[in-house]
């Protein structure tokens, strides 16, 4: 038996925005249906930032939100939505002050807040929460304002599979119950995608288990439009190895610029001078340049044991060490680690997803009543995002997305019971495969595979066409890979719906790449050096069918006096 | 390349119901490696049905993984994997759904069933 369930604004996705997406609708009047595949406000994202957060409050130095725009747009390589960017900095300020007056509790010094100045920005703009608690502090605050309201309801454990269009719009989703195996049939008046990026779908990752690129699949089955999927962002020092629990992998980067962490080969040896990029003792090669010098290294058979580089800090004294890593310094000791004695294993590892749901100033997809919120809203940082940018977007664009979901909550409520019978028959479907074979988990280990091989964050046209054969193959098997048959948090059923979407989403992923004949911000083509002008324009992904459909989009632009 | 060291891990398996079972599951590892490392590991290439609650794998962030281990109640990401045998089980003190899943879910955050 189908559960039947009515909600003015059906939000997707648990994590920051969509948490903060519900509190914002709530505050307008509306119902809302909170839910996750997961546990509410513990799983996505945001729970594991450890690092900062971009905001033009000029608390360390006088600051302005343009100053913070300009810098966002220079990192995004031409290609950033001027306007969206806009939002962003511009309510960022506000946001921090909203979270602080719920009690997230920034970092502060004497009677201010303190900030960081992070690489890319211009000046100190970064807050933070301490000790590398932003995302915990974040995900904390904004679970307790949620359960202020009574018109939020919470579901977990709930996985959407499908959204389900009707007259042209979307009207609701169908979903599978994790802990119980039941089907779940959600009519809506708006919806909203709140699912987070892409990044999971790479084997080395900084991501949660759930980062699989779950609503650009629901958005793009049902009719909305993607953009920039071609721009992964690689965070070129995450942790690979010794096996460290309990930190955020690309915890690193602060302490290799603050102290002058030494990046070396598998022989000890510096090597990034030998890609134009020498460490000069400043230790600020850039993340791409960095990402390079470590990619060809151990092509060159000079990686470090499990494939990436060394980061040494047995050059710093231990009292310089302990200053500026805190308490973490007992957390490393906990893992084994210990920095005055040892240097530890880093690699690239995909961290961020640029492209995402097109959307309009509103947040509005291209499909009507559906919207997308946090890091699954394609365009504002355009080719490469300025570090401290995703929580800022997290309270800005959830507070947006809420918002204007909400404005629809007047109009009728769609019954979907007939236009939802086909997209449930799919989970029903599903769940009758339990003959033996391969393993959806075992799938997506091979997916993982091939995005990081051959659509990562160096690629080349052989290698995205062989990327796009496999993913094929993968596509083909789907129908026959086995669910197990149990009732009850048959997590088999959650893997098989998450390779459906992280197939899809890769193809996209790798058509964009392959069409994009040059290398800008995190899309490097081996076989297309440099950034050709010609380019300066946002892919648009659609679905036809089966085919994936991609068509040009002019940037979209502020006037010149809206910039300064 | 480290040393590996070998565990052998006796789980817990089962719904509410079914006869009281348990999986001996053998797992290469180096120093470091934690029991949701062994636990992910075997869902990949042993035995995908096996049940088990987590999200952020690593940064004993989202508090999902908690689970009894050799009769202690820890997270499975921060317990360090050591050689011999390790004990895994479903919390005792919460109703089963299924394997190493209990009911963990704040009361208003369930569906409830029709």
């Amino acid at each position: 038996m189908t559960q039947y369930l009515e909600t003015d604004v059906l939000i997707i996705g648990a994590g920051g925005a969509g948490m903060y997406a519900a509190i914002a609708a709530a505050e307008t009047g509306a119902n809302v249906l909170l839910l996750d595949k997961s546990i509410v406000g513990r799983s996505g994202a945001t729970i594991m930032a450890q690092m900062t957060v971009a905001a033009a409050v000029g608390e360390e130095e006088p600051d302005d939100w343009r100053f913070h725009l300009k810098d966002t747009i220079a990192a995004g390589r031409d290609l950033v939505d001027e306007p969206l960017a806009r939002i962003l900095c511009q309510r960022a300020p506000e946001k921090i002050w909203q979270m602080d007056e719920w009690g997230v509790g920034w970092a502060r010094s004497g009677n201010h807040l303190t900030q960081a100045h992070a690489p890319g920005h211009d000046r100190k703009r970064c807050v933070y929460v301490d000790f590398l608690n932003t995302g915990p502090a974040t995900a904390r605050t904004l679970r307790n304002q949620v359960r202020k309201y009574d018109s939020i309801r919470r579901v977990s454990d709930l996985i959407v599979t499908d959204l389900v269009p009707q007259d042209g719009r979307a009207a609701g989703a169908v979903a599978l119950h994790l802990e119980s195996g039941q089907t779940v049939t959600i009519a809506a008046k708006a919806t909203v995608i709140a699912t987070g990026g892409l990044t999971s779908m790479y084997n080395r990752n900084s991501a949660s288990a759930n980062m699989g690129g779950d609503g650009y699949a629901l958005g793009l089955r049902a009719g909305a439009e993607l953009i920039d999927m071609e721009f992964v962002q690689f965070f070129p020092i995450g942790h690979l190895a010794p096996r460290m629990t309990g930190m955020d992998p690309i915890m690193w980067d602060p302490f290799r610029y603050k102290l002058g962490g030494r990046l070396l080969n598998g022989n000890m040896e510096e090597f990034t001078q030998n890609y134009g990029a020498p460490e000069d003792g400043k230790y600020v090669v850039t993340r791409d340049a960095a990402t390079y010098a470590i990619f060809k290294e151990v092509e060159a058979g000079r990686g470090s044991p499990h494939g990436g580089a060394w980061l040494s800090f047995e050059h710093i004294a231990e009292a310089d060490l302990r200053a500026a890593f805190g308490p973490v310094i007992d957390r490393l000791a906990d893992n084994g680690i210990d920095l005055t004695k040892m240097a530890i294993e880093v690699a690239p590892i995909a961290h961020y997803h640029m492209g995402g749901l097109r959307t309009n100033d509103s947040l509005a997809t291209t499909l009507p009543h559906l919207f997308a919120t946090g890091e699954a809203v394609g365009g504002a940082n355009g080719a490469n995002r300025l570090s401290g940018n995703a929580i800022s977007e997290v309270f800005v664009f959830g507070e947006l997305a809420g918002r204007s979901a909400a404005s629809l909550r007047h109009g009728a409520m769609p019954n979907i019971r007939e236009a939802a019978a086909p997209y449930l028959a799919v989970i029903v479907e599903a769940a009758t495969r339990t003959s033996d074979g391969t393993a959806p988990t075992a799938a997506i280990a091979a997916l993982q595979n091939i995005m990081q091989q051959d659509v990562g964050p160096f690629r080349t046209a052989e290698g995205l066409r062989r990327a796009l054969a496999d993913l094929t193959e993968l596509t083909d098997l789907l129908p026959d890979l086995p669910t197990g048959g149990a009732k009850a948090f048959n997590q088999q059923m959650a893997d098989w719906f998450g390779l459906r979407n992280m197939v899809l989403v890769a193809r996209t992923v790798a058509t964009a790449a392959l069409a994009r004949t040059e290398s800008r911000g995190a899309h490097q083509r081996e076989d297309h050096p440099g950034l050709d002008e010609a380019w300066t324009y946002n892919q648009v992904i659609s679905l036809n069918g089966d085919e994936i459909q991609s068509s040009r989009g002019e940037v979209r632009r502020l006037a010149q006096e809206e910039l300064v | 390349m480290s040393d590996r060291l070998t565990t052998c891990l006796k789980i817990r398996r089962g719904a509410p119901g079914e006869p009281e079972g348990y999986d001996v599951i053998e797992f290469e590892f180096e120093a470091g490696q934690s029991v949701l490392d062994a636990l992910r590991w075997i869902r990949s290439n042993r035995d995908a049905t096996l049940a088990v609650r987590y999200s952020c794998i690593n940064a004993n962030a989202c508090k999902e993984c908690v689970m009894r281990i050799d009769g202690r109640t820890g997270y499975a990401c921060t317990t360090a994997l050591r050689p011999g045998e390790m004990l895994i089980e479903p919390l005792p003190n919460k109703s089963l759904i299924r394997d190493l899943v209990t009911d963990t879910l704040p009361p208003d955050e369930r569906l409830l069933e029709t």
